[in-house]
């Protein structure tokens, strides 16, 4: 805690004893930077994921679709019959038919507007709503089967489950991102640390010849680098928060990439970055200074 | 105060002494000869820890220096002043910051301490160079600055290597001199010369034993000016 303090408030004279310039500066402000810039995106895109896949699993677990393949004659009794069997089944909150116009509009992209409905063999939708708990998917094709020979349920598994777990994947991809950028700079700052502390060697020598402590010569390197890489993160996720502003905002017709974005509170999320980075760079430039002071002992 | 007893010291897979046994009492003073190469660097870095002997046992303040640690021998360089031939400064900071930089890593603020750094900077007759910066100074100005470092923090002990080396007889003379005030405040001083005309002015002015060391031994240890 004493540690923490003394970083954080300094000591004006002791900050002096380590020459201000030199290219380790630089790398250091332009690695956190370039890094939690990344972050922002990464972090963007993992959040987005998760939304998506969430959705997904939510929206499309609770929507199912009851085809009715029959003859033209045959298509109103069995789509009666089939409204009947899914009302009496428990678990399914709500069945209607779709009209004409809805089925026609489900067919305009393909047709066009114009399309004669009644002239194609199109068979009749019945869109399904699950209740809290759901309702028996197999049990209900059974007695479907039985009763209505022309009905095909459609619960979306097949094609729900692949691209839930796109998403999940996704959104463990930007976890790893994240991980992987926390750990590329790291090492970048701990080979400017170490660049850094054998270019002050003659510094270092001066310091101990005059009664410095170890603790001393390493918390100067520690928070000039601390700083610099809290400094350069925080310009990083300015620029990395107008970038995900400057997205195209989630749409329908743009699906999934348009709605890499934060949502409400997620907007504060990125601010975690800069002190992250800063105790990322305080535990590499602590490790790096030790060693190599050791060394120099 | 400082006391080597039966030291050695390898050096390149040499030996550039053996069974070396020195003591430096409180308030001594003592000049170190010897032709280049003999080893006088290494037996003043041996006083002040800088380096550990290969056999035999360096005792500072009663404290054997082989078993100290790091931050204990970062104490003990705060109670022993140094100042090396090729006077090392941090040149990105003024010579005042320099010269207080002991007080500075020692946590003394520098507030408390304006009065007796300028009277300090006055002594060397470096008051008006206070704001230069050390590539700026003079041979002789960096060595009095130097000299300024090494007892800003009132050290027991001042350890000189060749501190006349790089300067002229007039400028000898007065860091001679300032030793010499040192030693009459009480400090124990140890300068390590081969300018014998230096060793011989200080004749007149203060009680001095030289060490004269040579062929891996110290020859005429005790010999009185």
């Amino acid at each position: 805690m004493n540690a923490l303090k003394q970083l954080i408030l300094g000591d004006a004279q002791a900050d002096r004893v380590v020459p201000p310039s030199g290219f380790t500066a630089h790398l250091t402000l332009f690695v956190s930077g370039a890094m939690a810039f990344l972050c922002v995106f990464a972090l963007a895109l993992s959040m987005a994921s998760g939304r998506v896949a969430h959705r997904w699993s939510e929206e499309l677990a609770r929507a199912a679709t009851l085809r009715i393949n029959a003859p033209a004659e045959q298509r109103a009794a069995q789509t009666e019959a089939a409204l009947a069997i899914l009302r009496q089944t428990p678990g399914v909150a709500n069945a209607r038919a779709l009209s004409d116009d809805e089925q026609a509009a489900l067919l305009a992209p393909w047709f066009g507007a114009d399309i004669p409905l009644d002239t194609l063999p199109v068979p009749q939708l019945i869109e399904v709503t699950e209740g809290d708990p759901g309702y028996d998917a197999q049990g209900l094709r059974l007695r479907l089967q039985a009763e209505v020979p022309g009905a095909v349920l459609d619960d979306h598994t097949r094609w729900r489950r692949p691209l839930v777990e796109a998403a999940i994947a996704l959104r463990r991809l930007g976890v790893v991102s994240i991980l992987l950028i926390g750990g590329a700079m790291a090492a970048m700052i701990t080979l400017a640390a170490n660049a850094a502390l054998a270019a002050n060697a003659q510094v270092i020598e001066v310091l101990r010849l005059v009664g410095a402590q170890d603790h001393y010569i390493a918390q100067a390197f520690v928070r000039r680098f601390t700083l610099r890489a809290l400094s350069g993160a925080a310009v990083g996720v300015v620029l990395g928060l107008i970038g995900v502003w400057l997205m195209p905002e989630a749409s329908a017709e743009g699906g999934f990439l348009t709605g890499l974005s934060f949502q409400s509170w997620g907007w504060l999320l990125p601010l975690v970055i800069p002190p992250l980075a800063a105790l990322v760079a305080f535990a590499a430039t602590t490790r790096a200074a030790r060693k190599r002071l050791g060394e120099l002992a | 105060m400082i006391e080597l007893e039966d030291v050695g010291y390898n050096y390149g897979g040499g030996e550039l002494f053996s069974n070396l046994s020195v003591q430096l009492a409180p308030g001594s003073f003592h000049f170190l000869t010897g032709p280049s190469g003999a080893g006088k660097t290494t037996l003043l870095k041996l006083c002040y820890g800088a380096l550990t002997p290969t056999t035999g046992h360096v005792r500072a303040f009663n404290m054997d220096v082989k078993g100290l640690d790091r931050d204990q021998m970062a104490f003990l360089r705060r109670r022993v002043g140094v100042v090396h031939q090729d006077c090392r400064f941090l040149d990105h900071l003024p010579v005042v910051e320099n010269i207080a930089l002991p007080l500075t890593v020692s946590g003394r603020g520098l507030q408390d301490e304006q009065a007796n750094l300028a009277e300090l900077m006055n002594w060397v007759g470096l008051s008006d160079r206070m704001n230069a910066l050390p590539p700026e100074l003079s041979g002789g100005e960096r060595q009095r600055a130097a000299l300024a470092r090494a007892v800003i923090l009132s050290p027991e002990v001042i350890i000189a290597d060749e501190p006349t080396g790089n300067v002229d007889w007039e400028m000898s003379q007065r860091l001679l001199r300032l030793l010499v005030e040192l030693n009459h405040m009480g400090k124990t001083i140890l300068v390590a010369t081969h300018d014998l005309p230096l060793i011989r002015a200080a004749k007149n002015q203060v009680q001095a034993r030289v060490l004269r060391l040579s062929n891996r031994r110290i020859i005429s240890a005790g010999a009185d000016l």
